[in-house]
């Protein structure tokens, strides 16, 4: 049914009719026609952020923990330049956010008015697409196609730029019409390849699913199929950082994450495998390794949505474009058809052998009576709050491996972090984004005190909506990541990797109108944390843990899956000039 | 519409008919890519190799279905097999990239540019620029007493020749086109 209204009206009015009822923004002169049609309606909450960025971050956080878009809402210029980032992280983590821009009005573009940027320009090689409407008739088609370009395929963020005189004027709007678009990537894989994947399944004798981020883009459906997958084969699993949950951590055949911080047995069975089945994951460069030396005896299948990571940096042998969830389907289709085979005896054997390399306990670490390690932090964080309905966001460093390391997750869409970009500052905002979707449930955002204050004004966003997050911050006063590689690679000469002036963190809580916890004795841990699960509002629990401590399991830069350093004895020379240069 | 009626490419299942895709040798293929013809597209194409890092050697644009606003793009590159298929998967990533078709693995291709020259001379050499011109199969568009310009269409290669022919000459000036191209046969 078509219907005449602005241009700001039928923003709303598509945000609805897309079933939205979040948005996360920050108002300016660019949109306030926008801003003044959310003053009128009640359908659409928004949540005012502190920082366009944390908006981003937060829709992503949003549309992580539901699998359904988020929507962040923000001015020209400035407004849209600090969306950049969010826009680069959600691109590579292949996050669905929709983000609106205002512009200049239409007939002042191009003439360096005030608060103008190129926004699509500056956007185009940060989203998956963008538009710039300059006709408010296109608007509705616009909004509805965005919507489909960032939950189609692959998926990712879109940006709609619209100028101020587009929201004024009025146009006709139109509902969603899902058939319109020419975008329509395809599902389902090739049938004759995945046979020949199942006929590898049969035949295998050192078989390993590496998951990743794809399996919980491809939707709840996708885990159950792949825990049917491996409990059916017996096949050990391991997972990249970005897929954590799709196989249960309590699961069987769980090798826990593999890559650069992965778990021991994990790389030693991605390394030793004669079968390697990526499903929805992209060979990064986190968890290949030096190429050379990557799983050199295996045969490698690829499922991917996206036909570009197919044979990007790693030849694979048996390369399946289409949707996890379909793709997985059909193998189990075919698979059982066929009587449900596998090379039992070789696989047990298999398995035996990655039993020996879990006796390793590569997550070992020596406790310590006086001060907290960060390793035992997470441990009891993981103890203590399993049982609850939790999520759990991160910011990224040190801290990030350790909670991908020492948490377990049971289901998708409970872990949110920046895997791809890595970026500082994430996991804060992205908390706000999950509390607002799982307004009952307990949200964790584990930090280190560096990545924490680069969105730390996210506070105010907490405290005004009283979303209880938790900010549990591993805080060693340093940059852990960036010391630790000084240490290894540069004769642990500490350039401004560290702050000399850290807020009191309890202060700081307290002035935004939240709860502080402030812990340093091992033996206060376990009640301090559950003060804050217990506290009904936003709480900063200010962790002091060992200021020197390295993240192990560690593949130094260059080298292979089976040359991880286990501890600080291994790390004696363990980078060579030509790993260095690496990032 | 005819120019238009083109195979259906490999791009959509690049995953599928491999090529040995992981040698070092450098090839040079030609690659058209059907767009819609939306503001930014051009932007877009671009964008994708300068931030990848591709070579684009020659490159050709222009609306060719007016109806349906769909503009051919037709990109010379140069790269490993492996970097071809990369292009290739990420050209057809593109939202607004209707299909990508590699004319170098399709089969035969018609490949054409069009070349303008000016060469400036007396006496013996412009006498042989226009000797040379003419075997050639290239037009004399303007004249002076003292120069000419001269319109050629062809094969790169030949417009290559021609130019080399021209620079002893007096060669003063080229304009290229960049290539079109076209499968061979129905």
């Amino acid at each position: 049914m078509t219907r005449e209204m602005t241009g700001a009206k039928m923003v709303i009015q598509a945000l609805k009719d897309q079933g939205v009822d979040t948005v996360f923004g920050y108002p300016g002169g660019a949109v306030l026609p926008i801003y003044d049609e959310i003053f009128l309606q009640n359908d659409i909450q928004h949540i005012l952020v502190r920082h366009e960025q944390g908006a981003v971050h937060a829709a992503e956080g949003y549309a992580r923990s539901t699998g359904k878009p988020g929507v962040a809402l923000v001015t020209s210029g400035p407004g849209a330049t600090n969306a950049v980032t969010g826009l680069t992280d959600a691109l590579l983590d292949s996050i669905p956010i929709i983000v609106l821009t205002g512009q200049v009005p239409s007939f002042m573009i191009g003439s360096d008015a005030f608060q103008e940027a190129d926004t699509v320009g500056i956007t185009r090689p940060c989203t998956k697409h963008n538009w710039l409407v300059k006709d408010t008739d296109d608007l509705p088609g616009v909004l509805h196609e965005a919507f489909h370009v960032a939950t189609s395929g692959r998926p990712g963020p879109v940006l709609i730029d619209i100028p101020k005189d587009v929201q004024f004027a009025t146009g006709n709007y139109n509902g969603p019409k899902p058939s319109a678009s020419h975008y329509q990537p395809p599902v389902k894989g090739d049938i004759e390849t995945i046979t020949e994947l199942v006929a590898a399944i049969e035949k295998a004798e050192r078989p390993v699913f590496y998951t990743g981020g794809g399996v919980i883009n491809s939707g709840p459906a996708a885990s159950q199929l792949l825990r049917e997958l491996v409990d059916s084969t017996g096949f050990p699993v391991t997972s990249t950082l970005m897929g954590l949950g799709a196989y249960p951590a309590s699961g069987k055949h769980w090798l826990g994450m593999l890559g650069m911080h992965g778990l021991y047995e994990a790389n030693m069975a991605m390394h030793g495998c004669d079968l390697m089945i990526n499903i929805g994951a992209r060979f990064d460069d986190r968890i290949t390794g030096v190429l050379s030396s990557f799983s050199p005896n295996s045969t490698k299948a690829h499922i991917d949505i996206d036909p570009s990571s197919i044979n990007k940096v790693v030849r694979v042998d048996i390369p399946i474009v289409g949707d996890v969830a379909h793709v997985l389907e059909d193998i189990l289709k075919i698979w059982k058809s066929r009587g449900r085979k596998t090379n039992a005896e070789a696989v047990v054997s298999w398995n035996r052998q990655v039993d020996e390399w879990r006796k390793v306990d590569c997550l070992k670490f020596a406790e310590d009576k006086e001060i907290i390690k960060p390793q035992y932090a997470l441990q009891r964080l993981e103890a203590l709050t399993k049982k609850y309905d939790r999520y759990v966001t991160t910011e990224v460093g040190q801290h990030q491996m350790w909670a991908a390391q020492f948490l377990g997750f049971e289901d998708p869409n409970r872990w949110m972090t920046s895997g791809g970009l890595g970026t500082m500052g994430y996991g804060f905002p992205a908390s706000i984004g999950v509390q607002m979707a799982h307004p009952d449930s307990l949200v964790i955002n584990v930090a280190g005190e560096a990545s924490w204050l680069m969105n730390m004004q996210e506070m105010g966003t907490a405290t005004q909506y009283k979303l209880p997050v938790k900010q549990f911050i591993l805080n060693n006063e340093r940059l852990g990541m960036v010391r630790q590689w000084q240490e290894l690679l540069h004769g642990s000469r500490y350039s401004q990797s560290w702050s000399e002036s850290l807020p009191d963190f309890v202060k700081l809580a307290e002035a935004f109108g939240a709860k502080g916890i402030i812990c340093s004795d091992p033996a206060d841990l376990d009640d301090a944390i559950m003060e804050m699960i217990e506290h009904d509002g936003p709480v900063i629990f200010d962790c002091l843990v060992t200021k020197h401590e390295n993240c192990f399991p560690m593949i130094p830069s260059g080298k292979a899956h089976n040359e991880m350093l286990l501890g600080e004895a291994d790390t004696e020379g363990a980078i060579q000039a030509g790993g260095a240069v690496l990032v | 519409m005819s120019a238009l009626h083109i195979k259906k490419g490999s791009t959509r299942h690049s995953a599928y008919n491999l090529r040995p895709t992981f040698s070092d040798v450098q090839e040079r293929h030609t690659i058209a890519v059907l767009v819609e013809n939306e503001p930014g597209v051009l932007a877009r194409v671009i964008g994708l190799f300068a931030g990848r890092g591709y070579n684009i050697e020659s490159l050709t644009v222009a609306e060719v279905d007016h109806t349906g606003h769909l503009s051919r793009i037709t990109i010379v590159t140069k790269g490993t097999p492996q970097v071809i298929e990369q292009i290739k998967a990420q050209l057809g990533r593109i939202v607004t990239v209707h299909d990508v078709h590699d004319l170098t693995v399709e089969g035969a291709t018609v490949e054409r540019e069009l070349a303008i020259f000016k060469v400036s001379g007396e006496g013996d050499k412009r006498v042989e620029a226009l000797r040379l011109a003419d075997i050639f199969r290239a037009n004399v568009v303007d004249s002076t007493l003292s120069s000419f310009v001269f319109e050629i269409t062809g094969a790169p290669d030949k417009i290559d020749a021609f130019a080399d022919l021209m620079r002893p000459l007096g060669l003063v000036e080229v304009a290229r086109t960049g290539v079109a191209a076209l499968l061979r046969g129905d």
